[in-house]
């Protein structure tokens, strides 16, 4: 039974913590009943409450245990129609009451003065030292940090890094590193004046009785504002606790499995235009 | 090479696609010999999974001999003969370490989506959606096999691929949902479904001690399958009150290990899905949720559940006051093929299992779009279609 049942999802307010980027308040005024927020676009909200009714009528109209579940269904729908929530958008990140969404978190990244700030925590199955060593060596970062193209140590700490761009030209800029501690931590800022101004750090420290080392890096980007705020917002195309996520679970694999996943290259039959 | 490629709701296309290459260094390509339809495939057929896209190439049950490898492959070499798991383990992460290859932390190239779906992603799987990594599958003359040291098993001489076959899926995922019923003396152990996969419980669950197995099904074929195995059937159509039948059959205590070998099948992640679904499906999902339901109602005090049906989104009017009145314990999941493949391989080879009667159809790959109608419409008394590739 497909049902959408409207419940407080866990999860929500972890996901909101992850990423403290502002989003220039766009979604003030947007709540809906009982503080929750509107997700569901407008026509949605009406079929939703059309369907949901025309289900409640035809299951009451049979009285069989199914038909009382499926009454169940129709509530539910009605429900979602009524406030405009949808705990199962919320939990994937949908918000088809807002199309902008997307694309204004991206933005709101990179506006003039605007911090964007990520952090995220992987627990990897390799000795500490091992991995503090593979990321200490930052040419090796492009391995996975998937919006670099490379980064060259220039030595007295500092490197140059240079970004993977799918339009237009790379960006670069130069870092140095702030802070480091033996197999423990590693911290790095770009140089004053970059055309992407941004820092890192990563820890390192045991997980419990034998499970590897929990990795835990946080990433600030800022921005001066103008174009190229502009072609930062481009080359991270998604958001950027979405990014760090996707790089630590890519340095994970690397360190793990000697390799990340791909299926990029394999063979596949005839695809259709609009795929679904 | 020849591809057996999902094209849309019932229709599966045999189409000449390249040949896969090595595209990593742990990887290893195998000419596949035999290849089998699951049960799961089926879910694909009917359009249910989200995330397949045109022309994905199908099949997750299937060996052959290894043609090709990478530079890191060092346990298999060219000229293998080998079973290939359905699930992709990296066999270094915590999880594969553990031995729950199926929950492998690296094997999914799109672990992102399916942790917005339930918070952490399982391993890849072959030919199964892109939710499940996009991997292209093994109904095809041959197939990329990642990790390819650990995601095959090699066979000794001696043994037909039809014997060893099922080490890929069904077989291991049999003996995993009964050994999860942690059967112990005495244990009347019952089984919902009698498709390949709850053939195999069957058989698993007398191997692992239960004192009797009742195996629940509709179609005659299927329940005198189980009577062969050694259960005793009950056929659903012909009882009134399931569970007061099985109460019955067990001196009113219930059985003490349910075994759920039907499933529901998945649920979308976007919620048009779930829209259509509840709008144009309802009824046929609701019967499904109800074999759960009725699982968890019939098992005795104190009992074990053990699903090893696909499910994959929510469940409505779930009936956890009757899991926690009686101390039941349920268990879930999909199979850890890599665990159990060398120990089922010697029973095999022992004649301990029979793989071999349930295969009701042998067909050639170019049959694959019959063997997909006659499996899912239940035609032709199909139990379970192997493809011979050459």
């Amino acid at each position: 039974m497909t049902s959408i049942s409207i419940e407080h999802v866990p999860g929500e307010e972890r996901e909101q913590a992850d990423e403290r980027s502002r989003t220039g308040g766009g979604n003030g005024g947007r709540q809906g009943n009982g503080g929750r927020h509107i997700n569901v676009g407008e026509t949605e909200r009406w079929l939703s409450l059309a369907g949901g009714a025309a289900l409640a009528l035809y299951a009451l109209k049979r009285r069989s245990p199914a038909a009382l579940a499926l009454a169940a269904g129709g509530a539910a729908l009605i429900g979602r129609g009524a406030t405009g929530h949808s705990p199962v958008y919320q939990r994937l990140g949908v918000d088809t009451a807002d199309p902008n969404a997307v694309r204004r978190n991206v933005l709101a990244a990179v506006l003039p003065s605007r911090k964007l700030e990520s952090e995220r925590a992987y627990t990897i199955l390799r000795p500490r030292h091992e991995l503090y060593a593979f990321w200490r060596n930052l040419e090796n970062l492009p391995q996975f940090m998937e919006h670099l193209e490379s980064v060259t140590v220039t030595g007295d700490g500092r490197s140059h890094w240079v970004t993977r761009a799918p339009i237009g030209k790379p960006l670069s800029w130069d870092a140095e590193i702030t802070e480091e501690v033996e197999d423990r931590v590693i911290a790095w800022r770009s140089l004053p004046g970059s055309a992407v101004e941004n820092s890192g750090q990563v820890h390192f420290s045991d997980a419990p009785d034998g499970r590897g080392t929990m990795v835990r890096a946080r990433i600030i980007y800022s921005a001066p504002g103008g174009k190229t705020a502009e072609e930062i917002a481009r080359f991270f195309g998604k958001s950027a606790s979405q990014q760090l996520r996707d790089d630590l679970r890519r340095f994970k694999q690397v360190m793990e499995a000697g390799e990340t996943p791909t299926t990029e290259g394999q063979p596949h039959g005839q695809r259709k235009e609009a795929n679904r | 090479m020849k591809a057996v490629c999902w094209q849309g709701k019932t229709d599966v296309r045999v189409e000449t696609v390249p040949d896969p290459q090595i595209l990593r260094p742990h990887d290893a390509i195998v000419r596949i010999t035999s290849t089998a339809i699951c049960g799961s495939d089926l879910h694909l057929y009917d359009g249910v999974i989200p995330t397949m896209e045109h022309g994905d190439i199908l099949g997750h049950e299937f060996m052959g001999e290894i043609v090709d490898t990478g530079k890191e492959v060092r346990d298999r070499k060219v000229g293998d003969r080998v079973v290939v798991p359905f699930s992709i383990g990296c066999g270094k992460c915590w999880y594969c370490q553990n031995e729950l290859w199926s929950l492998c932390d690296n094997s999914n190239p799109n672990a992102g989506m399916v942790e917005a779906l339930y918070g952490f992603s399982g391993a890849g799987i072959y030919g199964y959606s892109h939710l499940y990594g996009g991997y292209a599958g093994g109904q095809a003359q041959f197939a990329r096999i990642p990790w390819a040291d650990v995601n095959s098993l090699a066979i000794p001489d001696g043994l037909t691929d039809e014997q060893v076959l099922f080490l890929s899926d069904i077989l291991p995922t049999g003996w995993q949902a009964a050994e999860r019923g942690e059967i112990q003396k005495g244990d009347v152990v019952a089984v919902w479904g009698c498709g390949p996969v709850g053939q195999f419980s069957i058989q698993s669950a007398i191997l692992q001690g239960a004192s009797r197995v009742i195996a629940i099904d509709r179609f005659p074929i299927r329940l005198r399958l189980a009577a062969e195995s050694g259960a005793d059937v009950v056929n659903y159509e012909e009882t009134k009150d399931l569970v007061e039948v099985l109460k019955e059959l067990t001196g009113g205590r219930g059985p003490d290990v349910c075994i759920d070998a039907v499933g529901m099948e998945a649920h979308g992640h976007s919620l048009d899905y779930y829209y259509d679904r509840v709008m144009t499906a309802t009824k046929i999902e609701m019967d499904r949720a109800n074999v759960l339901r009725q699982v968890i109602q019939a098992c005795g005090k104190g009992g074990r559940v053990s699903v090893i049906g696909v499910y994959a989104g929510f469940i409505d009017k779930f009936p956890f006051g009757a899991i926690f009145g009686k101390g039941l314990t349920l268990r879930a999941g999909q199979c850890d093929v890599q665990k159990w493949m060398p120990a089922l391989l010697d029973r095999v080879r022992n004649g301990e299992i029979d793989t071999t009667s349930l295969i009701t159809h042998r067909l050639t790959l170019d049959d694959a779009p019959h063997g997909y109608d006659i499996f899912k419409n239940k035609e032709d008394e199909c139990v379970k279609v192997v493809m011979n590739v050459s």
